[in-house]
């Protein structure tokens, strides 16, 4: 047990960096999964390729692959994130905490994308017509009346998307950050004969934070379902 | 079914692709080893009822052994046995349990840091040779003999850094493995230990330049920089000092003595000297004199 | 909803206009692709001999698709079979008019969504004792069918709840019993509406077979990692190790799509991401990544 319990501050801030990681990622993960989606049903064509073949790509490569490019294929070409420097008290944000950024954003962008796309497809058709009849462009017609309701209707597949990546932040782990599971792997090797008591505890963690979060999506979505 | 037919198809076509394009060719040298010949004299040389009796009369022996760090303990998609110095050192204690180390007689058994300690504890593996160190919290659940190496943690920076030590990477960071015994001494320094999951990993992560240096075990660093000449170099002096030792069960208290036995006889014979000779000393380390043995408890 | 229900018929001016997004994008994707290819080109990554003659060798190409690729296949097939019966399982418990047998059944099918995957394999891999042999190869098994078959009791739930309420009425009238009415109509019309979903869910499966390294697990990685341990060509590797993983992945997607043409017609497919919170339950926590 006193692995735990006398590491409390460890525990904490390993969670800490999960939450983090999480809310950063999952801010700019809906920014970028808008836009691309916005791309895929838009009048230009080789944009709405690209994001297609985007999305298609993504989705069917492990999480691992997308953290591997960033970490070691992306200095070959120049992109590194070493201007990344921040230090909030115990905290550092540094290059590898860019490069996991970038990684779990870009990830989750094509599940975002996805799960806006069934979104928009519950959209009424006469709410778009209506917006065009109105002069609106197509623009006009995403941002003031499409995607609004989009973005509400597609709240529980958007929390999915979330809380998947809640947990996928535990790749990082392998990536340069003492997130939580990074944290638990220091525990194990440290402590090697409190292995179960660790897990549980984190094991706990995750599980708490998964219902913070679900508990969030489902107060939304019963604000905002669309009468 | 249909998926096993279509992927079997898939496979096929490759390989007849890739036979008829160009056959590649990599990898195919054999690593080298040690030619050790298994003993004859075990009829009576254990004491009835020993644990090491019991494993030279069934002619079989597990050994748990790392399978990611080349030098110590590594083995290649390809390969069909480990190789390094850990594996070495194996070697000898099998055949000295008169099991022919090449034979069928041993299982090797591919342990990681999570493990070890279960896989001895609940019996699946015998003896644990997989840089091992000696720890307290260690031997509260299993027993460690040895140690047959001593290493110290050392710093791989690029060839033109100004670091020299340690001390110059205070707040700083410095990549190894996630989990590992270096990571934490890197953090008693004052630097800041970023975790990755090999260490060849970091030294991507040193050659591009996104952390200033790694730290782990002078012996891999030594490796690494022989590796990459020009590009990387060892500095500073060894801030740690690691005793890797042979795990073994705490049921079987009585392997301690042998393990210990058996090391000795390979530091005076000069076996020990030429697995390290053979398995890290192509990098360009120096043979060291044998480590001191710890007593058996 | 169709694409041109979001926009006009664009004028004279607006093609010209869209005619320079699509020269300016154009202009950028091959600029980003040029920066890209000249990066690891610059790097030596393209270097036939030190980097890519391995996976032109016969027997690195045998470990890479049997050690490799068919253990991380049969790992998720035999998580997805494990799953369905999971899945079918506890979907019909969660749906039981008792509520002994819901609750219980609610709470597990919510944990096994709650906990990353990553530590249940750890999990499962201590309990199983470490002792037997393949433990890794089936921590991996039992961890991805606990977590896939949570999330497929999930969506059976929500196929049979999607079953037109008259369906069971009709079985009703005519004199079924409740289990009856459950085996014969409503869980057969449910899970053909779950099929496609299922397919994704397989697609989840084998990317998350990938984790099993750290269980020590065989599979495509673990050979993956192998090769960029022995040969030092971390970038290739991967390029490598993500394009059979892409391209099962396209097939089974191929699958999924055939599956829903076959059998569900053109019906608007089950999202599986869309089945998270459909009673505003405390659930949500979907396995789509």
């Amino acid at each position: 047990m006193d692995a735990i319990t006398e590491n409390w501050d460890l525990y904490f801030r390993s969670f800490g960096y999960t939450v983090t990681l999480f809310v950063i990622a999952a801010v700019l993960s809906m920014l970028f999964g808008t836009l691309l989606c916005a791309l895929r049903v838009g009048p230009v064509a080789i944009m709405r390729a690209a994001a297609t073949t985007y999305v298609t790509l993504v989705r069917n490569t492990p999480l691992v692959v997308v953290f591997a490019f960033f970490s070691f294929a992306a200095p070959m070409f120049g992109l590194t994130f070493s201007f990344l420097d921040v230090h909030i008290g115990q905290f550092d944000f540094t290059e590898a905490f860019g490069a996991a950024v970038v990684s779990m954003t870009l990830y989750t962008s094509a599940f975002v994308c996805e799960a806006l796309r069934s979104g928009i497809n519950a959209v009424p058709l006469g709410q778009a017509e209506a917006a065009r009849a109105v002069g609106l462009t197509f623009g006009g017609t995403m941002t003031q009346v499409v995607l609004p309701q989009a973005i509400r209707a597609s709240v529980p597949p958007l929390a999915s998307v979330q809380i998947a990546m809640l947990k996928n932040t535990s790749v990082a782990a392998a990536f340069g950050i003492l997130e939580a599971v990074g944290q638990m792997r220091r525990f194990t090797n440290n402590f090697s004969s409190q292995r179960t008591e660790i897990f549980i505890f984190f094991a706990l963690g995750y599980v708490i934070l998964v219902l913070l979060l679900s508990f969030a999506a489902s107060r939304l979505e019963r604000k905002w379902r669309i009468a | 079914m249909r998926i096993r037919k279509a992927f079997a198809a898939t496979a096929v076509g490759l390989f007849a692709a890739t036979a008829l394009v160009a056959c590649g060719d990599a990898g195919s040298d054999d690593k080298e080893g040690v030619e050790v010949e298994a003993k004859d004299d075990c009829d009576d040389k254990f004491e009835e009822g020993s644990r090491m009796a019991e494993l030279a009369a069934a002619g079989k022996i597990n050994v748990g052994h790392k399978d990611d760090q080349p030098g110590l303990g590594f083995e290649g998609a390809t390969d069909d046995r480990p190789s390094g110095f850990d594996i070495e050192i194996a070697k000898l204690l099998v055949a000295d349990l008169c099991i022919d180390p090449e034979g069928d007689g041993v299982n090797w058994e591919v342990t990681i840091s999570d493990n070890r300690e279960p896989f001895l504890e609940q019996g699946k593996v015998d003896l644990v040779l997989a840089s091992y160190s000696i720890t307290e919290d260690r031997r509260l659940k299993v027993g460690q003999a040895g140690p047959y190496l001593v290493t110290g943690q050392q710093l791989l920076v690029k060839a033109d850094s100004d670091v020299e030590s340690i001390e110059d990477l205070k707040g700083k960071e410095v990549c190894s493995v996630t989990g590992s015994t270096s990571i934490e001494r890197i953090d008693e320094k004052g630097a800041k230990g970023v975790g990755f999951d090999s260490y060849s990993e970091c030294v991507a992560k040193v050659l591009d330049g996104t952390v200033e240096g790694m730290s782990t075990d002078g012996t891999i660093l030594a490796g690494f920089a022989a590796e990459n000449e020009g590009q990387l170099k060892v500095v500073g002096e060894t801030f740690s000092e690691e005793n890797i030792g042979v795990g073994y069960s705490k049921a079987e208290p009585e392997m301690c003595e042998w393990i210990n036995d058996v090391l000795t006889a390979s530091f005076d014979d000069g076996g020990w000297a030429e697995a390290f000779e053979i398995t890290l000393g192509p990098s360009g380390v120096e043979v060291p004199d044998p480590p001191a043995l710890d007593p058996c408890a | 909803m169709s694409n041109s229900v979001l926009f006009d018929a664009p004028g004279p001016k607006t093609v010209v206009r869209h005619r320079l997004y699509a020269l300016g994008t154009a202009v950028v994707l091959l600029g980003l692709a040029w920066w890209i290819y000249d990066g690891f080109n610059d790097a030596g990554q393209f270097d036939y001999e030190k980097k890519w003659e391995v996976f032109t060798t016969p027997d690195f190409i045998r470990a890479l698709l049997v050690d490799g690729l068919l253990k991380t296949l049969q790992m998720a097939f035999g998580a997805i079979l494990g799953a369905i019966v999971f899945g079918v399982v506890f979907g019909v418990a969660k749906l039981s008019d008792h509520a002994w047998i819901r609750w219980p059944a609610t709470i597990v099918v919510e944990f096994f969504r709650a906990v990353p995957v990553l530590l249940l394999m750890v999990f499962t891999w201590f309990s199983l004792g470490i002792k037997q042999d393949n433990s890794s190869f089936w921590a991996v098994v039992i961890a991805l069918t606990l977590y896939n078959g949570a999330v497929l009791a999930e969506v059976l739930r929500a196929g049979i709840n999607a079953v037109p309420k008259g369906q069971g009425e009709a079985a009703y009238a005519i004199g079924m019993r409740k289990t009856q009415v459950m085996s014969s109509i409503l869980l057969p019309q449910g899970v053909k509406i779950m099929l496609p979903a299922l397919v994704s869910q397989c697609i989840v499966a084998l990317k998350d077979t990938a984790l099993g390294t750290l269980v020590l697990a065989p599979g495509l990685t673990k050979v993956g990692t192998q090769i960029y341990l022995e040969f030092n060509n971390r970038v290739p590797t991967m390029f490598v190790v993500a394009a059979l993983y892409i391209t099962v992945n396209l097939l089974l997607t191929l699958l999924a799509n055939w599956l829903q043409k076959r059998y569900v017609g053109e019906k608007k497919p089950l999202e599986l991401t869309a089945v998270g919170n459909l009673n505003g339950g405390a659930g949500g926590a979907g396995g789509t990544i």
